[in-house]
């Protein structure tokens, strides 16, 4: 502990013993341990729930430990579970927003950080206003420009395909990623820029050579806000692509949610267990950058 | 923002090469998309949109379509309680954080792992949780309290608190960590002083640090409400707008209408009216926090 002095309370104040046992100890304690275990409750039911049969789901309560622990809502949440219409699991699901995920991460972090980079450091008459029009842009509901982009799409033939939601992925990851990187470019010092301008470098050239490899932290944090960002996206997966070529949200929720049929929840936990392991895997692998990204949403320009 | 950029000095063509994917989404989808849906909800679009002109048809049919009316209320509902309770947890949750305590990391981790979480996954586990026959209410019932009632999914009066329940699980641990950076910006001698001046703790963050956390405060409450009327893949996930239409939200009401109902009108109406809600609350913002210096860039 250090030392207490350095905490708020109440009554006369002086350098108190350090008590392990005190009761504002055991109280504040007391609390954050009963807060964590809300928290983490859902994960663990879903786990629990995931690993038992059915029989043993409807003898039991949800929060139980299984008695018997099985693979095999895994296995079928995985190749076999039906969304009503076909029975092939999630997997179509999952390995389409692999293909989704990948190049939007790509297309989308390469044209954000380029374009902070051009509004940081080779400011142009005008670029302001389309960098404020691009931010309010972020804050339009999406449901706006849903039909104006299915428009697009259809004119430009990527309606119902993998390539049209990238594209989505692209335009609406832009505000954000813009900001993030035009932020920290400004942040790097002048004298670098001016330095290599001396040198006769170019716009690329400083790019590449310079301010890409002195970026790697900003470009983690793009990709794990990307990364989650958009496996987690239902709206525009459910809008811009069709049964073939959902994403895995939608599959997962077209599995639990089907009306055909007994329900196996234990699938249907596997199932949702499933989807949130990438974005859970991120969080808990990259820590403190992961609250970096989103706490970029909230630094102001 | 540092001045003394080259701006006009080295005109080239890179950059502005560079930013046409921000110039052509910026004013072909965003302000391009506004304005199209903006104006086709003034016309009779159905299965295609029409350039067809009816006046402010759309709207009147809107606002005398129950589904509409019972969206806005539950919008009104949800949003409510989720500021206020998103807010108070999320606040207390840093407070406590932020006493020097053992565990912080883990704590943090613990709290703020559900925002990593898609509205889906999060709807179907609460949907799980909530289940009357397995969940929360057995294990009570479980315990001796027999008459114990506990099903707000199956009950249209207080279904749209059961989503709440889920909201706010997954929300609140953004708002802790934006608090939190807010609490940890705070100079530690405003707490000496008021420590000095023997001003009670709950007094010093009621009277002295909120009132100074006023900035992360405005942008939180900007993220929040922004997030609140976008609220569609939990419902869809969790209740799909039931039982009967009891948890209906507009986000909902327009994706129904276009691309089942075929009456995109509506939907070009429903989603003209969500943009004038988030305007309601971004614009006075946007004014507050920029209009006043222009020396921001």
């Amino acid at each position: 502990m250090t030392e207490a002095s350095g905490l708020p309370l109440e009554g006369p104040q002086g350098p108190k013993p350090r008590r392990v046992l005190s009761r504002r100890n055991i109280f504040l304690y007391g609390t954050l341990f009963v807060i964590t275990l809300y928290y983490a409750m859902p994960l663990y039911v879903m786990i629990v729930t995931s690993l038992k049969g059915m029989p043993e789901i409807r003898l039991g309560n949800i929060f139980s430990p299984p008695m018997e622990v099985t693979f095999e809502p895994w296995v079928k949440a995985w190749s076999q579970a039906c969304t009503g219409l076909t029975c092939n699991g999630l997997s179509t699901g999952f390995w389409n927003s692999v293909k989704i995920t990948i190049p939007s991460v790509i297309l989308s972090i390469s044209i954000a950080s380029v374009n902070g980079y051009a509004l940081a450091n080779w400011k142009f008459k005008g670029a302001n206003v389309f960098f404020t029009i691009l931010i309010f842009g972020a804050f339009i509901p999406y449901q706006v420009m849903l039909y104006p982009i299915v428009i697009i799409l259809r004119e430009i033939g990527l309606y119902g395909s993998l390539g049209g939601l990238v594209l989505v992925h692209t335009i609406f990851g832009m505000p954000i990623l813009t900001l993030l990187f035009r932020n920290y470019f400004s942040s790097l010092p002048e004298e670098l820029f001016k330095a290599a301008r001396v040198d006769g470098a170019k716009f690329w050239g400083i790019y590449f050579r310079i301010m890409v490899p002195m970026s790697l932290p900003i470009f983690t944090v793009a990709v794990i806000l990307q990364v989650t960002g958009i496996w987690n996206d239902f709206l525009f997966g459910v809008v811009y692509t069709g049964p073939e070529t959902y994403p895995m949200t939608v599959s997962l929720n077209n599995i639990v949610n089907s009306t055909q049929g007994v329900k196996e929840y234990n699938i249907n936990m596997a199932a949702t267990i499933i989807t949130g392991l990438v974005p859970l895997t991120i969080y808990f692998v990259s820590g403190r950058l992961f609250v970096r990204g989103i706490a970029a949403g909230a630094v102001k320009g | 923002m540092s001045s003394a950029r080259p701006s006009r000095l080295f005109r080239n063509k890179s950059a502005k090469i560079a930013a046409i994917p921000m110039i052509v989404t910026a004013l072909f989808v965003f302000v391009g998309g506004t304005i199209w849906t903006v104006v086709y909800s003034f016309t009779k679009s159905g299965l295609l949109p029409r350039l067809k002109w009816v006046g402010l048809d759309q709207y009147e049919r809107l606002w005398a379509t129950r589904k509409w009316l019972v969206s806005i209320e539950n919008l009104a509902i949800y949003g409510f309680c989720m500021l206020l309770f998103v807010f108070v947890i999320g606040f207390i949750l840093a407070a406590l954080i932020d006493q020097k305590i053992r565990f912080e990391n883990t704590i943090r981790t613990v709290i703020l792992y559900p925002y990593a979480l898609s509205f889906v996954v999060t709807g179907l586990v609460w949907q799980w949780i909530l289940n009357p026959e397995f969940g929360v209410q057995k294990i009570v019932r479980g315990w001796g309290w027999e008459s114990f009632n506990f099903d707000p999914l199956y009950n249209a009066d207080i279904a749209i608190y059961g989503v709440l329940i889920a909201g706010l699980w997954q929300g609140s641990g953004l708002v802790m960590v934006l608090m939190l950076a807010g609490l940890r910006g705070i100079d530690q001698d405003v707490w000496k002083a008021a420590r000095v001046d023997g001003i009670p703790a709950w007094k010093t963050y009621l009277l002295i640090v909120i009132p100074m956390m006023r900035p992360v405060f405005i942008t939180t409450l900007v993220l929040v409400v922004t997030g609140i009327v976008k609220i569609y893949d939990l419902i869809v996930a969790q209740t799909g707008g039931g039982p009967g239409i009891s948890t209906e939200v507009p986000a909902k009401y327009v994706y129904d209408s276009m691309f089942r109902a075929n009456n995109l009108g509506q939907g070009f109406a429903a989603s003209t009216m969500m943009l004038l809600t988030v305007a309601l609350v971004v614009i006075p913002w946007a004014i507050l926090e920029f209009g006043g210096s222009k020396n921001h860039d």
